[in-house]
This record gives structure tokens, C-alpha cells and sequence, in this order.
């Protein structure tokens, strides 16, 4: 049996995000030239509620848009289930602008090198800067993260399971460990 | 997520599951089209071969912007440039262009089943862009798209599809497509553009576009194949366009949200009348939009599949 163990409950992962967005006002002074693009799935959700706090605290619209980034991957056609591929939707420009790349968990960071190349064919934003809730570990390529909610030690097979509820519904961030001896997940689909 | 089928000869053969996640895919893929940069990296350094051994300009096209934006390296093949004038059969020039490792091929040809026979000698997918009067798969798919967006759905819809039925490729993939997705088809023209049997293959029977038409939702006119002798199984095109022209006076039975549909090449005056083809009830470009969009998806999800098929045969 594999062991589930709640890392964040509800109001950690709204704590994280709070502090995450007054970061993101902080070191880019306001939010005048900050656009967020969610990485779907995960970071979709996230970057609803993020682009919403971050209203909240400047008082003005953060433009939100969103990502597939299946067509960029390395591991397209290594990958044995392949994943489907959704809608990307970013209907303001990005040229000049500060991109605020969003996704629930930082793991080996193809996702995020897929992502920064869908990015660039969209535009030349200024700066590309990146937030997580949660980061794991493991990279295998140099990427770090701008923006992090916590810091999680994991064991490579372990997997990383991010909830945003939505209404009534609690947010909640679970890390499910591998058994002992487990073999290596095919896949890095950002540990998910 | 890859397909069930290997190939994409017919859809006589496709399950609505294939078909489904075809037009889906299509969906996500059609933004990019829209993008400054309108081009995605999946495909890069895989070979598409456009095989064509019929004249086309808008399916090749299609096709070649199709691969392009996927990244593909895409290599025309047209019979007027090729050997067949030289007497090489078409198994013998298929294997010569395998020896050339494609990863794909787009197969038209004037032979119904040509395509069929390639995906019988080669170890490549295969997608059928037309053979013959049998099958135009892609030609459906992207019919299907378009309705699908324009609707919502395609379950419980009224489609007549109008004219030279006998010779239309286009018409027997729309029959197949369309009925397992749910939607009622029915078939308009003279008897003599009219296979005998066709009702086996899922469709409805009517001689007068009159009785079809007023409660269609979609009503595809498809051109005169004067090429193929359709010439002689009617008196006169001024009377065929009387008779079975779409024209202002017959939308006027239509449905307000009729949606009027050609695969073109159109023949104004024929089979259209210029009102209508220009007119609001039209979405014969958002048709050869939604080609470019279909096409991908297909090349995209054909491909991966194949790499699949061969990570599994190294792990037995």
C-alpha cells in the first residue's frame, strides 16, 4: 500500500498563495506590465486564483491566459498514453510584458522548457518569471522557480497531487509515496 | 489518447471514439493558426509524403500547410512529375519512396482502394486523400468540424447532402462520418446520380430537394463530376441547375439556422447560386479553415501512434 500524507490543508495552500502573490507584486513593483499564462492543467486553477489576488491587492485587472504546451514536449513520442491535448487561450499580447509562467508542481522541468518555447512564439515578452506551489525537486534541466508556496523533499517515484476547490470545496496538497522498490515512473508529467 | 486505427483510409472502418477524439484534437490545434508564429515543433524531423496521383490543389495544400505548421518536413509527389508516365506500377513507386523513410504518407489516387493497398505493402500510416469515387475521409471529418463548432453538436441533426451523389467520394465518407456521430442523413438528387443501395449505407432517399430541405440543419450541394461522365445522366446543366440548383427561392423553405456547406470546387450557377454561396447561411470558408485544423490533428495523432506500435514490438 502506498502512504497518502496531506502536506498542505486548506488554509496553507491560501497562505502560500497570498504570500506568492504580494512576491510577485513586490519584485515587479505593481503589476502594470504582469500578465499571467497558467499551465493547463494544473496550473489553471492556480492562475485563476492568483490573477484574482492579485487584483484584490492592486485594485486593477491582471490579464490571464492559458497554456497547452502537449505540441512542445521532448517526451511526445516517448510517453506510452499520450496526454490529450487542450485549448491554449491567451488573447492579449505579450510582447513587452512581464510573463508570469503559473503551475501547481516544479518537478523535472521539461514542462516549464516547453512552456518558455510556446511562449516565445507568441511574442517577446521582457521577462518570463515562474511561480509553483509546489516544488519537488528532481530537475533535469536548469530551471528554478521565481515564486514557490513549499519546498517538498520527495522520493523521485513519489507523486505530488494539488486540489484547488472549487467553491465549498477545500484546496489541498497530498503527497502520495512510492512503495519501497517501486520501479521509475515512465513519465514526468510533472509528477502528477 | 493515439488512435485506434492505424491508418486513416475510410470512415466506413473509424469508431466514433477515433472520430471524437479527431475533432477535439483539431479543436486545440486550431489556435495555432492564429498565433504570430504559426508553427508548433511536434513533428520536426519526420517526413510527410504528399503522394498525389490525381490533380488537387486545395486537399494538397492543405495538407502541405497542415504539416508545415506541425513542423514536418513535406515533400510533394504528383503524378505529372513522377514515373507512373513511365509505366512503374504503383506498388513499385510506393516502395521506392519508402526506401526514402517517410513517416507519413497522403495518399490521392483515381483507383478507389489504392490507398488500402499501400497500408497492405508499407510500414508507414497512411491517410487517404481521396480514391477514387469510394472514400475522402479528411473531406468529412472537416465537414464534421465545422458543423460540430457551428452547432455543438452533431447528434440528432438533419443533414441532406445534394447532387451528383453517384460520383462523389465526399458524399459516401459524409454518410458514414455523420450517421455514427448521431445526426440523420439524406441523400438529393436525380435517380441517375443516385447509386441504387446507397439506403444500406445509412442514408435517406429523396429525388426533390424541396422535400429535404425544410427541416435540414445542414444542406451540403456537391459539384457535377462532368470528369467522371456525369454529363450524360441528365439532360442539360440549365436544367439540373433549375431542378437541383440551391438558390435563393428554396432557402426561403430553409431553417433560419440552416447552415450551408460545398467542398468546393464550387460551380456558381449550377449546383449554387452566387446569393447563396456568398450569402449568410454559407460557411464554405470556415470548411477549408477547419482543413487545415483536421488535417493536423490526423497527422499528429497518426504519427504518435505509429511510435508507439514500435516502443511496444521493443518491449516484447
Amino acid at each position: 500500500m502506498s502512504k497518502e500524507r496531506k502536506i498542505l490543508d486548506s488554509d496553507a495552500v491560501k497562505r502560500a498563495m497570498t504570500r506568492i502573490a504580494h512576491e510577485v507584486v513586490e519584485r515587479n513593483k505593481g503589476v502594470e506590465s504582469v500578465v499571467l499564462v497558467g499551465i493547463r492543467k494544473g496550473g489553471e486553477p492556480m492562475a485563476r486564483r492568483l490573477a484574482q489576488l492579485l487584483t484584490e491587492i492592486e485594485g486593477r485587472p491582471v490579464p490571464r491566459g492559458f497554456m497547452d504546451v502537449t505540441m512542445y514536449r521532448d517526451d511526445i513520442f516517448h510517453q506510452k498514453t499520450h496526454p490529450k491535448v487542450h485549448k491554449t487561450e491567451i488573447d492579449f499580447d505579450i510582447e513587452g510584458k512581464v510573463v508570469v509562467l503559473v503551475d501547481d508542481v516544479l518537478f523535472t522541468g521539461r514542462t516549464i522548457r516547453a512552456a518558455m518555447d510556446a511562449l516565445m512564439d507568441f511574442g517577446r515578452p521582457r521577462s518570463i518569471q515562474l511561480a509553483v506551489l509546489v516544488d519537488r525537486g528532481h530537475r533535469e534541466l536548469p530551471i528554478r522557480a521565481d515564486f514557490v508556496g513549499r519546498n517538498l523533499p520527495t522520493a523521485r517515484g513519489d507523486r505530488v497531487k494539488v486540489k484547488f476547490g472549487e467553491g465549498a470545496e477545500e484546496d489541498q496538497v497530498v503527497l502520495i509515496e512510492a512503495e519501497e522498490n517501486a520501479a521509475e515512473p515512465a513519465g514526468n508529467e510533472g509528477g502528477k | 489518447m493515439a488512435l485506434l486505427v492505424k491508418h486513416m483510409l475510410g470512415l466506413e472502418q473509424v469508431e466514433r471514439e477515433d472520430i471524437e477524439t479527431i475533432l477535439d484534437t483539431a479543436a486545440s490545434l486550431q489556435e495555432i493558426s492564429y498565433r504570430p508564429v504559426k508553427k508548433v515543433p511536434t513533428l520536426r524531423g519526420k517526413t510527410q509524403v504528399n503522394l498525389f496521383f490525381e490533380p488537387s490543389t486545395r486537399t494538397r495544400t492543405s495538407f502541405e500547410i497542415a504539416g508545415k505548421r506541425l513542423s514536418a518536413d513535406v515533400v510533394n509527389f504528383t503524378a505529372s512529375a513522377s514515373s507512373l508516365s513511365k509505366g512503374e506500377t504503383l506498388a513499385d513507386t510506393a516502395r521506392n519512396l519508402w526506401a526514402m523513410r517517410p513517416d507519413i504518407l497522403v495518399v490521392r489516387h483515381s483507383a478507389a482502394g489504392a490507398p488500402h493497398l499501400l497500408a497492405k505493402l508499407l510500414d508507414t500510416p497512411i491517410i487517404n486523400a481521396g480514391d477514387g469515387a469510394h472514400e475522402h475521409p479528411t473531406q468529412a471529418l472537416l465537414d464534421m468540424f465545422t458543423v460540430r463548432e457551428k452547432k455543438r453538436k452533431l447528434s440528432g441533426l438533419k443533414v441532406v447532402i445534394a447532387g451528383d451523389i453517384a460520383h462523389s467520394r465526399v458524399a459516401r465518407s459524409n454518410i458514414y462520418g455523420f450517421s455514427k456521430m448521431g445526426a440523420e442523413v439524406w441523400v438529393v438528387g436525380p435517380p441517375t446520380l443516385i447509386p441504387p443501395g446507397i439506403e444500406r449505407m445509412g442514408a435517406r432517399v429523396s429525388y426533390r430537394l424541396e422535400e429535404a430541405i425544410p427541416d435540414a440543419d445542414v444542406i451540403m450541394m456537391l459539384r457535377i463530376q462532368l470528369e467522371r461522365g456525369a454529363g450524360s445522366l441528365f439532360p442539360s446543366l440549365r436544367e439540373y441547375a433549375i431542378r437541383f440548383g440551391l438558390n435563393p427561392a428554396r432557402m426561403r423553405l430553409c431553417k433560419p439556422d440552416v447552415l450551408v456547406m460545398h467542398p468546393g470546387p464550387i460551380n456558381r450557377g449550377v449546383e449554387i447560386s452566387p446569393e447563396v454561396a456568398d450569402g449568410p447561411y454559407s460557411v464554405i470558408l470556415d470548411q477549408v479553415e477547419a482543413g487545415v485544423a483536421v488535417r493536423m490533428a490526423l497527422l499528429y495523432l497518426l504519427c504518435a501512434g505509429a511510435e508507439h506500435e514500435d516502443t511496444d514490438q521493443g518491449r516484447t
